[in-house]
């Protein structure tokens, strides 16, 4: 089987790859794109850790071949931060002591912005929802819960100040 | 000098210092960032990948393994079996102590379990490396698996966990027992569990002649480097671990393990960088596990419920060739008041992996058997489970007579039945429905953990600016040592811990003893307190000795470190900073160092344990016994507490294994194979959020004069303490239905509800 030319869109800025058959977009990510902040915990989209959006829904990047996704808008970790200061996620998770080895955060966060760019007031239900794909074996849920609602709260007074 | 410098002890400062206020966690920005930089996030130039290839069978040999073939793929650099396989100035079969395991570095071509490394492949990519090693097609002599009960060989052991006695009798059971009203007595089994951490093991090793550069998530760095040593014939000073962030540890990153080995081995052999990062599968053999266990408890009591005796049996599973084994029945030693207590183990040799210490080695096991063992005794006197426990209440360890170093845990007992509301359950099972009629039962269970302390070493440097850099080779592997490590510096130090600038992770610097056994804050800890004290006492030297100094001559009065200046202890006035105090004496910084360990004596004339009360509420559907814990109250007493939020966590943390133990972790072995049949995340089943309830955890205050001078006892493991039981028992208040095993299935609810339902009449 041979390599295959494929262009993404990464965190904005556009990229062409030349890939061998059946990689991963997270192998692309962390290998040769030098994005290591999308973490591999199962390889079998159980544990939600390499999630990363793809065109604005989250998708499991050790799940998910790059030939299939050409054209595709990806956005990482690394794509959410900002280049000064935080994302109100981030903020939130830091303050919200939402983080403990730290190893699923890159995830959660991704779900989070997915959640909170769909859902700008979601209900802890809702939350609980969209996190149940990602595993945290420190188990810090309730944080992660509070920050992501504490997160969405920011977003909304963040809109509504500049509406102001 | 430092001898004059008056400190008063750390216990009475709490007011006005850093200590016991929660800050913002040190590693928050990197992490929410993903910058934070795990083993496999390096990347050197000219690195290869290897992978390993690993056995199907569970016992045997490998007779043939397509060598030429992996090798021919495009890719493939190299392919390391047993055949070509470097030697090691270390014999693998040969622990290294304290904490040496036998491993597998392809040593021959025996097979002793499923996943161990029988092979590994080296390649430019990592898919070339997989494909490589895929491609080797092992074929093997199978000799049959010894998986369990029937066919494990039994044997006799004089020791369990690390170094702990396998038998341990305090009176005489037989006369304990024979003296009971009534003997509770029933069998019990806990399964094998897998750590999971979330970041698999990984390391990227880099050889420079006789020096090696290991990049590998690590909790006990300079026990590590000293045994990596003695496998590559270096001097443990070659060896640099750098270990910033682990992806979780939970012990499995405590021990040296095969596939790391190897890996470092055809980094030297190909003087090549090389990334070597288990699959998870690949993570359910060669590093380690939380054995099964098969438990039986006798428990006798007199007319007034007080226990005459405690025996706890329980056969414990390990490899077919190393010794770990769950120290389960110790878990009945230190807590509860009997005149007799025996608590005894047997290994059971199975092919598996060798079991390894898993958050709260033994305490897990065995507190969660021993919890439900004292919820039927409770049961059978007629009494309510927190009455019964507090009617056995230990004064002073059981046993040895000695006394706590501090024990508060009637205190949790009070203040978590409170919070929870107990006093209003009612003895019977099957008697609370929710407004859905699901069964409600309510349960609650002992906590109880030990306090080790490892020796540990630091450095603290003052600086000309006014900041302190601390050092020491901690490890943080998410319970927020970074940020609770450096806390302790800045008190000793009298700043600010924004002042205090922390290095740590990393086996350059001076020893800081292993993340484990709860014991890291308190070990890793008292250096870093200690190496601040002496740090000021020699500033302290500089300014009382210096004639121009507001402080000359307060030698023999003493100064006190506040705020970033040394006050002289008689005059709140008097008082220099430290930039002036070096800037003065032309020096660029003062350096202090320290050593810390337990003092023997301590140790000798006290028992040293957390404490802490579990209180759990169950609602059961009544038709298709699926179980949820709705609520879980813990209080916890852990002497002082350096950081709530942090402690919180970890409590939390503790918590949720717990209910994980009581409803969901298990692997689960194929009896013909020896093969896990769950070895993933998908199947071996760990909480995510919609499987916990809120939380509650109480943090207990407690003063402890003794455990250590900080006072600090520890918090990572106690929390799955008393969970487990305390779920297990509220199961059995919701269903009637008394679960022998873990984790507690629907089925078995199922099974046994029509019996049940006529037994209590519901």
């Amino acid at each position: 089987m041979k390599h295959s030319v494929v262009s993404l869109t990464i965190n904005g800025a556009e990229r062409q790859m030349l890939v061998a058959p059946g990689s991963t977009l997270i192998d692309v990510l962390r290998e040769s794109q030098g994005l290591t902040g999308t973490r591999r915990g199962c390889e079998q989209g159980a544990c939600g850790t390499c999630t990363v959006l793809v065109d604005g829904k989250t998708a499991m990047s050790c799940m998910l071949p790059v030939e299939t996704i050409e054209g595709a808008h990806v956005e990482t970790i690394e794509g959410l931060t900002p280049p000064q200061g935080l994302h109100p996620i981030q903020e939130a998770f830091l303050q919200g002591f939402a983080t403990q080895c730290g190893f699923c955060t890159s995830g959660m966060i991704m779900v989070a912005a997915a959640l909170l760019a769909k859902n700008p007031n979601p209900s802890r239900e809702d939350v609980v929802r969209a996190i149940s794909g990602n595993i945290c074996r420190c188990t810090g849920y309730e944080a992660i819960i509070d920050a992501i609602l504490d997160a969405a709260v920011r977003i909304r007074s963040a809109a509504h100040a500049e509406a102001a | 000098m430092s001898s004059e410098i008056a400190f008063p002890s750390p216990q009475h400062r709490r007011h006005g210092s850093s200590a016991g206020q929660p800050l913002t966690r040190r590693d928050g920005v990197l992490k929410v960032t993903g910058r934070a930089t795990y083993a496999a996030d390096n990347h050197p130039e000219g690195m290869l990948y290897a992978v390993t290839a690993v056995s199907s069978i569970a016992r045997g040999r490998v007779t043939a393994l397509d060598v030429e073939a992996a090798k021919a793929h495009p890719g493939v650099v190299e392919v390391l079996t047993p055949a070509n396989r470097p030697p090691l100035s270390h014999d693998p079969d040969d622990k290294i102590p304290p904490f040496g395991f036998r491993v597998e570095v392809l040593q021959d071509d025996t097979v002793r379990y499923v996943n161990q490394p029988i092979a590994l492949v080296i390649a430019e990519t990592l898919e070339a490396a997989t494909e490589g090693a895929a491609l080797l097609n092992p074929q093997y002599e199978v000799e049959s698996a010894r998986t369990g009960l029937e066919n494990g060989e039994r044997f006799d052991t004089p020791a369990v966990g690390v170094g702990a006695p396998s038998r341990t009798a305090y009176g005489d059971i037989d006369a304990g027992l024979a003296a009971a009203v009534r003997v509770t007595e029933a069998d019990y089994v806990t399964p094998p569990q897998y750590h999971n951490a979330m970041e698999p093991h990984a390391v990227v090793a880099q050889w420079d002649g006789d020096r090696v550069t290991l990049d590998m998530p690590n909790q006990a760095l300079a026990l590590s480097c000293a045994a990596y040593a003695a496998y590559f014939g270096i001097p443990a000073g070659n060896v640099l671990i750098r270990s910033p962030f682990l992806g979780g540890g939970f012990g499995s990153k405590a021990i040296l393990n095969g596939p790391q080995i190897l890996a470092i081995l055809a980094a030297r052999m190909l003087d090549r960088p090389v990334k070597l990062a288990l699959t998870r599968a690949q993570m359910y053999g060669p590093v380690g596990h939380r054995g099964q266990t098969w438990q039986k408890l006798r428990l006798g009591t007199d007319g007034e419920g007080r226990l005459t005796a405690l025996h706890h049996h329980v056969l414990a599973a390990t490899s077919s060739f190393d010794e770990f084994m769950e120290p389960a029945a110790n878990a009945s030693l230190p807590l509860y008041a009997s005149p007799a207590i025996l608590a005894e183990h047997d290994g059971l040799r199975l092919d598996t992996g060798t079991p390894g210490p898993m958050r709260a080695p033994g305490e897990a096991s065995g507190s969660a058997v021993l919890e439900v063992a004292m919820d039927e005794a409770a049961i059978a006197c007629g009494m309510d489970p927190l009455e019964f426990r507090l009617a056995n209440y230990a004064e002073t360890e059981p046993g040895t007579g000695k006394p706590f170093s501090s024990k508060s845990l009637r205190e949790c007992y009070a203040e978590g039945a409170k919070r929870f509301g107990w006093s209003g359950r009612p003895l019977e099972p099957r008697r609370m429905r929710d407004e859905n009629g699901f069964l409600v039962g309510w349960g609650m269970g002992t906590a109880v953990f030990h306090c080790p302390h490892f020796p540990a070493e630091a450095r603290a440097t003052l600086r000309a600016d006014g900041t302190a850099l601390v050092e020491t080779a901690g490890a943080d592997m998410g319970q927020g040592a970074w940020t609770a490590l450096a806390q302790i510096a800045a008190e000793a130090l009298g700043l600010d811990p924004d002042q205090v600038e922390l290095h740590s992770g990393i086996s350059s610097l001076p020893d800081g003893g292993i993340a484990g056994g709860s014991g890291h804050t308190a070990s890793a800890g008292l250096a870093l307190h200690n190496a601040g004290v002496d740090a000021i006492a020699r500033l302290a030297e500089l300014a009382t000795a210096d004639p121009a100094s507001p402080l000359f001559g307060a030698g023999n009065i003493g100064v006190e470190a506040r705020s970033g200046r040394l006050h002289r202890r008689d005059d709140e006035g008097r008082s220099e900073s430290y930039s002036e105090i070096l800037a003065r004496a032309g020096q660029a910084e003062v350096v202090g160092t320290a050593k810390a360990a337990r003092d023997p004596a301590v140790a000798e004339a006290h028992a040293l344990f957390s404490h802490g009360a579990v209180f759990a509420e169950v609602k059961v559907d009544p038709d298709l016994g699926q179980v949820r814990v709705t609520r879980l109250v813990g209080a916890f007493a852990a002497g002082r507490i350096i950081n709530p939020r942090l402690v919180r966590s970890q409590y939390f943390g503790g918590m949720i294994w717990g209910i994980s133990f009581a409803l969901q972790e298990e692997a689960v072995t194929d009896r013909r194979t020896g093969r896990i049949m769950n070895a993933d995340l998908a199947e071996y089943h760990v909480p995510v959020n919609a499987d916990v309830p809120s939380l509650d955890a109480i943090l207990i205050p407690e003063d402890d004069p003794y455990v250590n001078p900080l006072g600090v006892k520890g918090v990572g493991e106690i929390g799955i303490t008393g969970t487990v039981g305390a779920i297990a028992n509220a199961v059995w208040h919701a269903t009637g239905v008394r679960v022998r095993h873990f984790p507690i299935r629907l089925e078995d609810l199922l099974v046994n509800q029509r019996d049940v339902t006529s037994a209590f009449g519901n």
